[in-house]
């Protein structure tokens, strides 16, 4: 088995074995835990349920978040889409609703896949999905889709962080964002080098991005910064598809993002001390909750 | 960073909102259950730091209650566990605290069975999930619930110790970690001994039957 810590690494094997970076991830898989390809792809199969289902519930039942502070935006934009209102088409538009509708789920305590976290659990299918349903494509290929996500989280896991405490949301939704980059672009059958180039992108675009939950809670902003990364990465897979290239390698924007992640003050790192946290109306907020609890 | 599994990072599948302040107080609650190993009757939730100040916005107390009812991290029924508690037959309730020098994400659990035992449990949601009980009915340990887990409560005396490996290595279980604590000298002490494998009941009765053994608890390792 070859084990890869960085993304050339993971290029290389690709290539060398003449096979797809969703299969160097899962005989990493196989030969790191110890399990049969058929497991390994059932579990992933069982994580791909989850995702459609919680997808399905988010923009089906009426949602508030256990704060009440958010809920609701995921039907809006559905409700906008479906009513011909939607100014940059149908597909972008359930993106963005099927996004919002697994963040929200996620902030009123429904059942979603953390990928990588739950503070981002929407990215990855609310973009994914919507593109797959809308070209019919498999759920083989999809799974394949998945496990190449997942090898570009690995790459950056390895590399740096993928917790908003560790390098604010940079890590978390830039991650996310990244991670489903590299997903369409593979669904759409780019090559290795070009996911490469998508996750790149799309974690450039997001350097920098700080962790600012308003009241501690992952929702404001969180929820449509889930939507934002997912925007991100059809621009960055959009690009890649078309041959575009990212001018720094992904290695070495990841290393970035853990330089800039480690140069962030603490007051931006998921503790509710700076950003967005701080301003009137989240202090304001802020105090309401605090003053329901114990 | 070590050998993440792709379901790490795809993955787990969970309930939300927050892996540290829902699923972790899941993990915690199910810690607690498996140490008091017994029907539950009465609890006091003593939360601390963040847990006291976000609890209700990420759903902490549902977690905790889901978690000592035996839900797993990724039960959709953690939303309605007061209410499944009610049916169970046990009561809860929570306070605030301030337990001094401790991790934000922490809570106290006073937890009276229905043999009105009460069992104290000191324990912190560390991140991504991962837990550690810090403090059992006063005695500082540290349980994470990765192993199969053997507490037992002694006489603090020679040669207790060298007994239970003696067991230990005639039945060939390996001890992945061991700790033994005492409050004071020649009183009532508590070794953790971690082990790779499950022991069974024979040999747990073994252990039981050696002079100075107060009480034998196992543990089974969390999912």
């Amino acid at each position: 088995m070859e084990n890869f810590d960085t993304a050339a690494e993971l290029i290389d094997i690709a290539e060398e074995n003449n096979i797809s970076i969703a299969q160097v991830v899962i005989n990493r898989e196989i030969s790191l835990k110890e399990k049969t390809e058929a497991e390994v792809r059932k579990k992933m199969r069982y994580n791909l349920k989850v995702m459609r289902e919680s997808i399905r519930e988010g923009l089906e039942s009426e949602i508030r978040s256990m704060s009440g502070m958010t809920g609701g935006a995921a039907k809006k934009v559905e409700s906008a889409g479906k009513n011909g209102r939607s100014i940059a088409g149908d597909l972008f538009s359930k993106v963005i609703a099927r996004t919002l509708a697994v963040s929200e789920l996620n902030a009123s305590m429904g059942k979603i896949v953390a990928c990588p976290t739950a503070g981002s659990c929407g990215i990855l299918p609310g973009t994914l999905l919507t593109l797959a349903d809308a070209n019919d494509f498999s759920d083989k290929e999809i799974i394949d889709a998945l496990f190449a996500a997942a090898g570009i989280g690995i790459v950056i896991s390895k590399q740096a962080f993928l917790s908003g405490a560790a390098g604010g949301c940079q890590a978390e939704c830039g991650s996310a964002s990244s991670m489903t980059a590299a997903a369409v672009t593979h669904l759409f059958g780019g090559s290795a080098r070009m996911a490469a180039d998508a996750a790149a992108i799309a974690l450039k675009n997001l350097l920098g991005l700080v962790c600012d939950p308003v009241a501690g809670l992952v929702e404001v902003p969180c929820i449509k910064r889930n939507a934002a990364g997912s925007s991100n990465a059809l621009t960055a897979a959009e690009m890649a598809l078309a041959g575009v290239e990212s001018v720094i390698p992904l290695d070495e924007v990841i290393t970035a993002m853990k330089k800039i992640g480690k140069a962030l003050p603490d007051s931006l790192k998921e503790t509710s001390q700076g950003g967005l946290a701080v301003t009137p109306t989240a202090c304001e907020i802020t105090k309401k909750i605090l003053s329901n609890s114990l | 960073m070590d050998n993440l599994s792709v379901f790490d990072i795809v993955g787990p599948v969970m309930i939300g909102p927050s892996s540290s302040h829902t699923a972790g107080a899941v993990r915690i609650g199910n810690l607690a259950r498996e140490i008091v190993g017994n029907k539950l009757k009465k609890i006091k939730v003593y939360l601390h730091g963040s847990f006291k100040e976000t609890y209700k916005g990420h759903g902490t107390d549902k977690a905790l209650i889901g978690g000592l009812l035996g839900l797993a991290t990724d039960d959709s029924a953690i939303k309605n566990s007061f209410a499944l508690a009610e049916e169970e037959g046990f009561s809860f309730e929570f306070s605030a605290a301030d337990l001094d020098e401790v991790h934000p994400n922490t809570v106290k659990l006073e937890i009276i069975d229905q043999d009105d035992v009460t069992t104290t449990i000191v324990a912190s949601s560390t991140g991504g999930g991962s837990i550690i009980v810090s403090e059992l009915n006063g005695t500082q340990v540290k349980l994470r619930g990765e192993y199969y887990t053997l507490i037992t409560f002694h006489e603090d005396r020679p040669g207790l110790i060298a007994k239970i490996s003696e067991i230990l290595q005639i039945y060939n279980l390996n001890i992945a970690e061991m700790e033994v604590l005492r409050q004071e000298k020649g009183s009532l002490a508590t070794a953790i001994i971690n082990l790779d494998e499950k022991i069974n009941d024979n040999i747990l009765r073994l252990l039981k039957d050696i002079p100075g053994i107060k009480n034998l608890k196992l543990l089974k390792p969390l999912i």
